[in-house]
């Protein structure tokens, strides 16, 4: 091995010439000719090719560190989306996990059977289909939200390791919700035979405590009934209301109209009208609910007792376009944060519109159209010094020992109203409940604040009963929206549901 | 039986990668003693055994007989060229980077017979003339002296290669890339980038007075602007870093290498301003989620795979790696953590460091400036492509259509990658036989004194 010819060591010294034609620096080396400074020369470069080398591997560095956070941070969060075709790899190994109430009480749970078959269970059935919906036929609801939550497992390392070495199914994280099944069950029972929805929101959190649509389903049937409900056309048994049911929102509406006439004239609190039972502008008269009188009246009594003259009164005097930029702003015509698929909340008036359709607006008529899950963001922002929370029904994941994954918080979403508007609100919504149309929800275990509504659809013949509000005590606030489908004239079992809820929940 | 194999291969698999990435490090200090041996030795048997068991997986998976054919040719080739190199060049070449290369090689082999068997057959083919080639390659680099002088060689036939891309190229998808010849395709982009290298190894190692460094600047320049103009992003972000980077390294002035970042930074914004399909990558780049169906469906189903296949993998025929476009060539990335998972993936990259320190130890190694020159100008090209591809995959940057160096399919890539290992290999010659002698020179004045 030892190449010590000749040749070699002349090629060598030929290589030195190489040196000299490289040291025609600018910076005169003195001691350039000979090969100490040679050498030194090139240890300069090498200095040089080794910050260039540190660069690229800071480079990579920086590369690998955000490939590792991926990995560990974002991958389980971002996999959840409807483009990832991934899902039927993931339940070959995977046991679908379960999904729990508040309390850990199972709401939905994959059983194995004998001959390796799964099948989910739903134990609470129609309580909570539209909440929790179902992953038999697709999925919806949670199901949906959290479908790949529901098939990733966070067991522990061994046994992942012992599952696989075994050939056995891995077993999928828990997600565990805000949904307080009591008030659930209150609430489902309250509403009877009745068609409509029900939310209610933990106001400092955005945590959803409930949920109820109906008509529902058992979604334990679903795949032998799916095809039937798609097809029935006069039911909609698949809607989510509370999320995609478009209501002409009727007098609650008068809390926006209320809103814009505080903040257009600063001398609100002085506002006095006469009503005499109905109010005529132009060629158009409306009348009050049942034609009453309601006489001298204040801001608060306007808005306590109901008055239709009175809101179209201030209505009239309204900036429209101002208004608009308003509703757009309290998340009319905008999408909303919510994580269900959900249907935009719809306000129209604008310029342009008759004075018919003008009148019929501010008194929560016309072409307005609200979903119940914005109408109960707004009580809870409201019930929330005017600071709207994110509303969220997953609170945590789990792995299937009951070891914590993640922890969702609550997020701030934005200030829809300021300290002191929701101050004035607040009262105005108060005055409903003391002496107006919800004195039902008069308790001495809690406060009640919020505006009653009855819709009026199409063709007058049926109504809606809404109702959007919260209640408090020292420790606890829930803010809520109930809409109950043909709901006859006169009569308010919005505000009888919100009054069960509320026993229940203060308890 | 067969499902608790496919369990445990997912385990083997990182286990033998990440042992043998750790040994890669290792084996770069090189002490020429037994333990050195004995560590290069595991190395190959780790890689070998991986090698085995990935197509026994896709053996069982896809009851093709042919596969074992396959499997053999590839063993076949794999044993000619480590012997050949160890027969030709004795000791005196860099085994650890040889089997970095073998490794990179083997896990191409394994992910593209998954994705198409005959997609890794003609690459298979493609590598065996590569290998053939560089034997050639690592003999001339090692023995020709003239190499430093065909400064103007290099930089006219790279130019001249380009323009012919850019006149009469095929457009690939926005860019043109390749021109093809007699059924063909291949890629000129990749073999100038050797030229390029090689021209300013030779002009800056003798040359780097303030104006002759200008005259380098629009060499490169007009190099990098053929690029950009043929649409190519990434191969021109590649020449770009490499000048920079040679030029501060041969005149050792910090000014030059900051000017030419900034005066990248400048170039960047300004072509995202001045091109239209700049500006859609880097949108598709800040926010997929918002074009999820158009421009964002490539890196969004992307990081689906790679956030799917979570740290262990999904399994070798487990995932969908192909609802990832272009899965073979730019986004293998996606595909291998998909299936192979994390850990996996992270144990490539840190594999593809490994090659980048080998190249720059080559740098360092040799005395000349024109062999330092090339050993960092080729050790940049790497790097950067390799970051772009990988970076790209998981949206650390937006993507620029290139591949991941010998792991991707694509026969010009594979072909110039393994010329640039061969050419590095020839560069490590010269340095252990001077080394060598050197020893043997200390040896002689000992005994003469």
């Amino acid at each position: 091995m030892k190449k010590n010819d000749n040749k070699s060591s002349r090629n060598y010294n030929n290589d030195n010439r190489d040196y000299q034609d490289y040291q025609d620096h600018e910076n005169n080396d003195s001691e350039k000719r000979n090969k100490s400074g040679q050498n030194r020369s090139r240890k300069i470069t090498d200095r040089q090719i080794m910050r260039v080398t540190y660069f690229f591997l800071a480079l990579f560095v920086a590369m690998t560190a955000y490939y590792v956070h991926f990995q560990i941070k974002e991958g389980a969060e971002i996999i959840n989306n409807p483009y990832n075709k991934r899902v039927d790899i993931l339940s070959k190994s995977i046991v679908r996990g379960s999904i729990l109430s508040n309390d850990k009480t199972v709401l939905a749970q994959t059983r194995t059977l004998e001959d390796g078959t799964e099948v989910r269970d739903y134990p609470y059935g129609t309580l909570l289909a539209h909440a929790v919906g179902y992953a038999t036929h697709g999925q919806t609801g949670i199901e949906l939200i959290a479908n790949y939550r529901l098939l990733t497992s966070n067991a522990p390392v061994m046994e992942i390791a012992s599952d696989d070495l075994n050939g056995q199914k891995h077993i999928g994280d828990n997600v565990v919700t805000s949904i307080d099944l009591s008030v659930s069950e209150v609430a489902y029972e309250a509403m009877g035979n009745a068609q409509g929805a029900v939310i209610a929101i933990e106001p400092d959190t955005g945590k959803i405590i409930t949920m109820i649509s109906k008509p529902d389903y058992d979604p334990n049937t679903i795949e032998d009934t799916y095809d039937i409900l798609v097809d029935d056309e006069t039911n909609s048994n698949l809607v989510n209301r509370v999320t995609s049911g478009l209501y002409t929102p009727g007098s609650t509406f008068k809390l926006f109209t209320l809103y814009e006439y505080m903040k257009e004239y600063s001398d609100y609190e002085s506002y006095q009208y006469d009503c005499s039972g109905s109010i005529t502008v132009g060629d158009n008269t409306v009348k009050c609910s049942g034609t009453r009188a309601h006489g001298s009246e204040s801001i608060a009594d306007s808005f306590a007792y109901s008055c239709n003259s009175s809101f179209i009164n201030m209505g009239m005097k309204l900036d429209k376009t101002l208004f608009q930029a308003t509703c757009k702003k309290l998340l009319f015509n905008t999408a909303l944060p919510i994580q269900y698929p959900y249907q935009e909340s719809v306000f129209v008036l604008n310029d342009k519109s008759s004075q018919f359709e003008s009148m019929q607006t501010m008194m929560g008529q016309g072409k307005t159209l609200i979903t119940p899950i914005h109408l109960s963001m707004i009580s809870a922002a409201i019930a929330n010094d005017g600071i709207l929370m994110k509303p969220y029904i997953i609170t945590a994941i789990e792995n299937h020992h009951g070891k914590i994954i993640k922890k969702y918080q609550p997020f701030r979403y934005s200030t829809l109203f300021s300290t002191e508007d929701t101050i004035a609100l607040k009262k105005c919504m108060r005055s409903v409940v003391e002496y107006g149309t919800a004195k039902l929800l008069n308790s001495d275990r809690y406060t009640a604040y919020g505006k009653t509504g009855t819709a009026q659809l199409e063709d007058g013949s049926r109504n809606n009963s809404l109702f959007m509000g919260f209640a408090q005590t020292e420790g606890k606030k829930l803010a809520v929206c109930v809409v109950i489908e043909d709901s006859g004239e006169g009569t308010m079992p919005a505000v009888t549901v919100t009054k069960a809820i509320f026993d229940c929940y203060f308890e | 039986m067969q499902d608790i194999f496919f369990g445990i291969s997912k385990y083997l698999f990182v286990i033998l990668m990440s042992f043998f990435v750790f040994f890669s490090y290792i084996i770069m200090r090189d002490k020429n003693n037994a333990s050195h041996k004995a560590a290069l030795g595991v190395q190959s048997a780790m890689m070998f055994v991986l090698h085995f068991i990935g197509f026994l997986i896709i053996l069982m998976k896809t009851q093709d007989k042919t596969i074992v054919l396959f499997y053999g040719a590839q063993l076949v080739m794999l044993i000619l060229l480590r012997g050949l190199y160890g027969l030709i060049f004795d000791d005196f070449y860099s085994k650890g980077l040889m089997n970095n290369m073998c490794m990179l090689l083997c896990i191409s082999f394994i992910i593209l017979t998954r994705l198409q068997y005959r997609m890794a057959i003609k690459q298979f083919i493609i590598v065996c003339v590569a290998v053939a080639a560089a034997v050639v390659i690592t003999l001339i680099v090692s023995k020709a002296r003239y190499l430093h002088r065909l400064t103007y060689f290099y930089c006219f036939a790279g130019i001249a290669l380009l323009g012919v891309v850019l006149v009469l190229g095929q457009t690939t998808k926005g860019a043109n890339l390749s021109i093809s010849l007699g059924g063909f395709y291949f890629q000129p982009s990749e073999f100038v980038k050797i030229l390029y290298v090689f021209f300013l190894a030779a002009f800056l190692s003798k040359n780097v007075g303030f104006k002759k460094i200008a005259v380098s600047a629009v060499f490169a320049g007009l190099h990098v602007l053929i690029l950009v103009f043929s649409r190519d992003l990434g191969s021109a972000l590649i020449f770009f870093m490499v000048y920079v980077a040679m030029v501060y390294v041969s005149t050792g002035k910090m000014r030059y290498f900051l000017a030419g970042l900034a005066g990248g930074v400048t170039a960047s914004v300004a072509g995202y301003h001045v091109f239209p399909h700049i500006r859609v990558r880097v949108q598709a780049f800040k926010d997929p989620w918002a074009v999820i169906d158009s421009q964002g469906y490539q890196v969004t189903q992307s990081l689906f795979a790679i956030g799917t296949g979570g740290l262990l993998g999904l399994g070798l025929y487990n995932g969908s790696p192909k609802s990832v476009p272009l899965v073979a060539q730019d986004f293998i990335f996606a595909a291998i953590s998909e299936e192979l998972g994390g850990f996996f993936a992270l144990c490539l990259i840190l594999l593809c460091i490994s090659c980048f320190m080998y190249f720059v130890k080559s740098a360092i190694q040799l005395k000349r400036l024109f062999y330092k020159l090339i050993g960092i100008g080729l050790a940049v090209a790497y790097a950067v492509q390799t970051i772009l591809t990988i970076g790209g995959a998981i949206k650390f940057i937006p993507s620029t259509g290139v591949t991941l160096p010998l792991v991707s399919y694509g026969g010009s890539s594979v072909l110039c990658t393994m010329f640039v290992f061969a050419i590095l290999q020839g560069v490590f010659v010269i340095g252990c036989r001077e080394e060598n002698e050197a020893r043997n020179m200390e040896e002689n004045r000992q005994e003469e004194g």
